[in-house]
């Protein structure tokens, strides 16, 4: 069964061509075709995750090799895919909560004259996404970075009308390639010390390599990381991305694709043990990253753009854990599950908002909206107790085990990680709740011509069972440290460790700190009316309303002296670089114009040539050969 | 006297056969059927399914080939796993250009003439064009030239060789004379290529004749054994062996045998351009490997020279001449010129790389040749009057065919891609193996000036890529040209630009099998 797996990628893969090729002839149909695709990939992964279970613990790594890809002299490459509990775990959340998304995507677009346009593409998205995580090598998993990155293009920039949105995309796809400058670099260093790019030779020779190499490895996969994941420095394009339609929001840039760092990072744990600078500076990011994004999380008013800033500060907790070594591992993996579903399920609550809005985002036109909608604010809310954090939904058990790993360790480390961990804790409870109580509570604050009614129920289903697991998911993975156990054949078995404070007190100050955000939230949102127009605020709230001036820093530190520099090598292209390759093709052409006249359209001196070429090279073979 | 009757293996002649008895059979259709529509498709029914069971029944073949293969009719035929390799992509290209010939335009119109036998622009042409006559015969006779072509690739005797060789020939020649639009230039191409080739063939003709003498035999193997026994005449044989090569660097397109190209390619009516590009190609390729590896390697020394030359030769004035063509069918020809110099770099040496590298590199420059020719037929200039006339062919009229009909431009833009062997298509893939094989056999200097050739002639593929992508439809010429989408020709294009990427992704299975193919069988003592 397990040599079946490479089905998961070419069931959508195919589905995927089939709907782009078919044309508007598949329109009436294409979207369950899509649908179709990817439920089916569930249900093999599903097989394949029975069948893994019923393996002993070591045994559930299998190898299918499925062909030689580059054969070749020093770097000889095969196609094959690494099927272990990571990637299962992996392939579980993308099929799973990939097919709600697709069924809900039936009904939110369904007025698109483009739906099965739109279909192919996150079919593709899918098949890119089980390669990436089912790949076997740095390269075949390069591939799978690629086209999750083409498809995430594509699906921002769906209403390409909108020229906004098509910069958008743009700038998703130009972050996306300096985090790929890493990922190559990586390569190129993995290949000049181990002489391989596939994750068992690399892996088995890390423990030889010296720390050196395998720090400088680390940071190009961290930077590889960062623009996949929009963690610091590279997170700005991920608010912009909320440009194309809510079910690619729920999907790529909140369940999945954008976690694609975190898991390279756990991936690669046999090269960041060996680089504990390396890690540190992945902990480091991640912690900025958690802070930053909440701190922008506050300032917006935006649904789609508070819900980015969210999923950006959740990742750099995932970052932080998995920057941690293998006491963070499985937990950012955890985290990276249970995040999924109450991610996904909140993000495909504010699709069923809009929808029910006119495409409305501004919260500070929503409000009361519970009333109207009564299943979008059920579903939503166990979502957002799920990211504060409460016991007993999902968000504790995966969160509060970070934060305990984040204050182990010696020196200042556990202070100033674990300290970032609880306060985010905290900013975290206070922006989602002004979130939820700005949508569902307070008084209604709608336009004249909004008329707020439940969504259709393809939408509300997949949105009750991404609920239900918000709720459950966290419960039941933590009890007995199933999880833990089922990814240690992966992530290794590691010793429990004393965070430096005790843990029922850093529980305790996790509550506090959150429920004094729920509450500050509740006097400044839940209980007083909101103003229409955001009022102008301090310093602080513009500098994170405008995502810390991040595209103006990034303007005036690479675009500005990126445009120079182009401009300069344009000029030296235009002058030198074209100048020599013109005058050089001028003088071929020159000779091309001499040789024409040999060609004059005369068979009779085309014969000639023909006779008196071959008499020559006789005579030269015949005489010359003596 | 008495008459034994030859003992004669059939099965292994199968494919050959399917497709020389399909092609007689359609010349009985040419009779019986009357109806031009009705006949056209029973014609293009008979050839594709003659092709494909030929198709099939090679692989058989293939499958259960023991041992290196089978000699046939007393050593004139070999048929072994290289042939049936060679054979195996003469009939999908054959397919493919069988597809290319049945395709109409959108009003109707077809590639061919709709009777070869009258004068361009006279009355009896009107006439025959308004009436809806066609020229079904088309179909025969490209069955004709395949069934000859896999002959040729299979044919261990050199008088035999001879036969073969007219046998798919001369309906080439016909084959261009045919075209629909600008027939002056369609029939000068043909009476260039039928004038140059026959005297190629007596070339050839002569050369098999002094080997004759030299050795006594016209068999390739029992040629070699006589040359190793050094009983034979010197200068003769030599000689001999010279034009024999010659008469084959004529069919392969190689300088100073070249100057039928450019103006046979042009003239002739397109989809025949695209299916003698590919298959002519591979053909004649396949025949001077055998010749080579079995026959006259133990001049191998001298023929160097030859080779040297013509590879140096085809190379520098292909890609020197391609650089000023304003013609694209014109630049596609000079192109194929210079591959031809390509295919001969890998003969350097004579390694056993170059048996599967040569066919590889054969497979990828006829898929990239079809599916270039295919895209020329799609766009068409509009005349006067608003209806769409031939094809557009000068280079300035591609101008902006990205915005026109980007899938098309697409295309064609991975075939030029694929012509100068840029990484992940087949054409990439090609040169490397090609090239990897000239360094096995000491060919570097050789590969040193492929290479810079290879760089130069990127300059007028890129330069075609960047006319239709980067450059505006110039301001009112927006209605002057016509963009075909024939489904056949889309199938076609379709077909050979998925192959040109899959074969440079993933290259693995076709070479392993290649591989599995680089075998020749030489049967002694005949």
């Amino acid at each position: 069964m397990l040599s079946v797996t490479w089905l998961l990628i070419a069931v959508p893969l195919v589905s995927a061509f089939v709907l782009l090729l078919a044309g508007r002839r598949a329109d009436a149909y294409g979207h369950w075709v899509g649908v179709g695709a990817s439920a089916s990939a569930f249900v093999v992964g599903l097989i394949a995750f029975v069948q893994m279970l019923g393996l002993p613990g070591e045994e559930r790594a299998t190898s299918v090799h499925l062909s030689s890809w580059i054969p070749g002299t020093e770097l000889n490459l095969d196609a094959g895919l690494l099927v272990d509990p990571l990637s299962m775990t992996f392939v579980l959340l993308i099929t799973f909560v990939g097919t709600l998304i697709h069924i809900y995507s039936v009904a939110y677009m369904e007025h698109d004259p483009d739906r099965r346009r739109f279909f192919a593409y996150l079919n593709m998205f899918v098949a890119a996404m089980l390669l990436l995580v089912l790949a076997d090598s740095f390269l075949l998993l390069f591939v799978g970075w690629e086209g999750v990155g083409l498809a995430s293009y594509l699906l921002i920039g769906f209403w390409n009308q909108r020229n906004e949105y098509a910069t958008a995309a743009n700038k998703a796809f130009i972050a996306n390639r300096i985090g790929d400058i890493g990922l190559i670099v990586a390569m190129g260093l993995m290949f000049s010390t181990f002489g391989a790019v596939d994750f068992a030779t690399v892996f088995d020779a890390a423990p030889q390599a010296t720390a050196a190499q395998l720090t400088a490895i680390g940071l190009m996969l961290l930077l590889a990381a960062c623009g996949k994941s929009a963690q610091f420095p590279l997170q700005s394009w991920l608010g912009d991305a909320m440009a194309g339609p809510t079910p690619v929001s729920a999907l790529i840039h909140a369940a999945t694709m954008v976690t694609a760092g975190v898991y390279l990072i756990v991936r690669s744990a046999p090269i960041f043990n060996g680089a504990p600078d390396a890690q540190v500076v992945v902990a480091l990011v991640g912690a900025v990253t958690l802070i930053l994004g909440a701190l922008i999380g506050m300032a917006k008013d935006d649904l789609k753009k508070a819900l980015a800033a969210s999923t950006m500060s959740q990742i750099g907790y995932m970052m932080l854990a998995a920057g941690l070594g293998p006491i963070g591992y499985a937990f950012a993996i955890f985290h990276l599950v249970t995040h999924g579903f109450f991610k996904a399920g909140m993000f495909l609550g504010a699709g069923s908002v809009m929808h029910a809005m006119n495409d409305q985002v501004n919260m500070r036109r929503f409000g009361a909206l519970r009333g109207a909608m009564v299943v979008t604010w059920v579903t939503f809310g166990l979502g957002w107790l799920a990211i504060l954090g409460l016991p007993p939904f999902s968000g504790f058990y995966s969160k509060d085990k970070i934060i305990e790993a984040a204050f182990v360790g010696e020196g200042w480390q556990p202070w100033v990680l674990g300290g970032a961990a609880l306060v985010g804790a905290g900013l975290t409870a206070f922006y989602m709740s002004r979130l939820f109580f700005m949508t569902f509570h307070g008084k209604a604050r709608w336009t004249d011509d909004q008329h707020p009614h439940e969504s259709p129920l393809l939408m509300t289903v997949p949105m009750i069972i991404l609920a239900v697991g918000s709720a459950f998911l966290g419960l039941i993975l933590a009890s007995g440290d199933r999880f833990t156990h089922w990814l240690e054949p992966v992530t290794g078995h590691v010793e429990h460790h004393e965070p430096v404070l005790p843990v029922p007190v850093l529980i305790g100050a996790t509550l506090v700190l959150v429920i004094a955000g729920v509450a500050l939230a509740w006097l400044k949102y839940g209980g007083r009316d909101v103003a229409l127009e955001a009022p102008t605020g301090s310093l602080a709230a513009i500098t994170a309303r405008n995502d810390f001036f991040q595209d103006s820093v990034n303007r005036a530190a690479l675009q500005r002296p990126g445009q120079h520099l182009t401009r300069t090598l344009v000029y030296l292209d235009a002058t030198v670089v074209d100048g020599a390759v013109n005058k050089q093709a001028r003088g071929w052409a020159g000779l091309g114009e001499a040789s024409r006249r040999l060609q004059n359209g005369q068979v009779r001196s085309y014969a000639a040539t023909m006779l008196v070429g071959l008499v020559i090279v006789a005579l030269i073979i015949v005489v010359g050969g003596r | 006297m008495n008459f034994v009757t030859p003992e004669i293996a059939w099965a292994p002649l199968a494919p050959i056969l399917i497709v020389l008895v399909a092609a007689s059979a359609a010349i009985l259709i040419e009779a019986f059927i009357r109806t031009p529509a009705t006949r056209r498709l029973v014609q293009l029914a008979v050839a594709l399914v003659a092709l494909v069971a030929a198709l099939g029944t090679a692989a058989v073949q293939w499958a259960l080939l023991d041992g290196a293969g089978t000699v046939v009719m007393d050593g004139m035929i070999t048929v072994d796993r290289q042939a049936l390799a060679w054979q195996s992509m003469i009939l999908v290209f054959g397919v493919l250009g069988m597809i290319l010939f049945a395709a109409r335009t959108r009003a109707g119109e077809e590639s061919f003439t709709p009777l070869g036998s009258t004068a361009p622009g006279s009355i009896e042409e009107t006439l025959a064009r308004r009436k809806g006559l066609q020229l079904t015969e088309v179909f025969p006779l490209g069955l004709f030239a395949v069934g000859g072509m896999m002959l040729f690739t299979s044919v261990t005797d050199y008088i035999f060789l001879f036969v073969a060789l007219e046998v798919f020939s001369l309906p080439l020649y016909i084959l261009v004379a045919l075209s629909r639009r600008r027939r002056l230039l369609s029939q000068e191409g043909a009476l260039k290529y039928f004038l140059l080739g026959a005297f190629s063939s007596a070339i050839f003709l002569f050369g098999a004749a002094l080997v004759y003498g030299a050795t006594a035999h016209t068999s390739y193997s029992a040629v070699a054994y006589a040359m190793e026994l050094g009983g034979a005449n010197d200068a003769l044989l030599v000689t001999g062996a010279v034009m024999i090569v010659a008469g084959l660097l004529f069919k392969i397109g190689a300088v100073p045998f070249h100057s039928w190209t450019p103006d046979a390619y042009q003239g002739a009516p397109t989809p025949v351009t695209a299916f003698m590009a590919a298959a002519t190609k591979a053909a004649a390729t396949a025949a001077l490997l055998r010749i080579m590896y079995t026959s006259l390697h133990p001049l191998e020394w001298e023929l160097s020279w030859l080779f040297w030359a013509a590879a140096i030769a085809s190379m520098a004035l292909g890609t020197v001449l391609a650089l000023v063509q304003t013609d694209v069918k014109r630049m596609l020809a000079y192109s194929s010129v210079a591959h031809a110099g390509f295919i001969l770099v890998a003969f350097a040496g004579l390694e056993g790389e170059a048996l599967s590298a040569l066919p590889f590199y054969l497979l990828a420059y006829g898929l990239a040749s079809i599916g270039a020719f295919a895209v020329v037929t799609q766009v068409r200039e509009r005349t006067e009057d608003g209806s769409v006339g031939a094809e557009a062919v000068r280079l300035g009229q591609w101008a902006g065919l990205g915005k026109r009909s980007p899938l098309l431009a697409g295309a064609m833009s991975l075939f030029l891609l694929s012509f100068a062997g840029i990484p992940l298509t087949a054409g990439f893939v090609g040169k490397f193996e090609a090239f990897s094989a000239a360094i096995a056999g000491g060919g570097w200097p050789l590969v040193l000036i492929a290479v810079v050739a290879s760089a130069v002639a990127a300059f007028f593929y890129v330069r075609l890529v960047v006319l239709m992508f980067l450059t505006d439809v110039p301001e009112g010429a927006e209605d002057d040209i016509a963009v075909e989408d024939s489904p056949l020709v889309r199938l076609v294009i379709w077909v050979t630009a998925v192959a040109t990427v899959l074969l440079g992704i993933l290259p693995a299975g076709a070479l392993g099998l290649l591989e599995d193919a680089a075998v020749l069988l030489v049967s002694l003592g005949a």
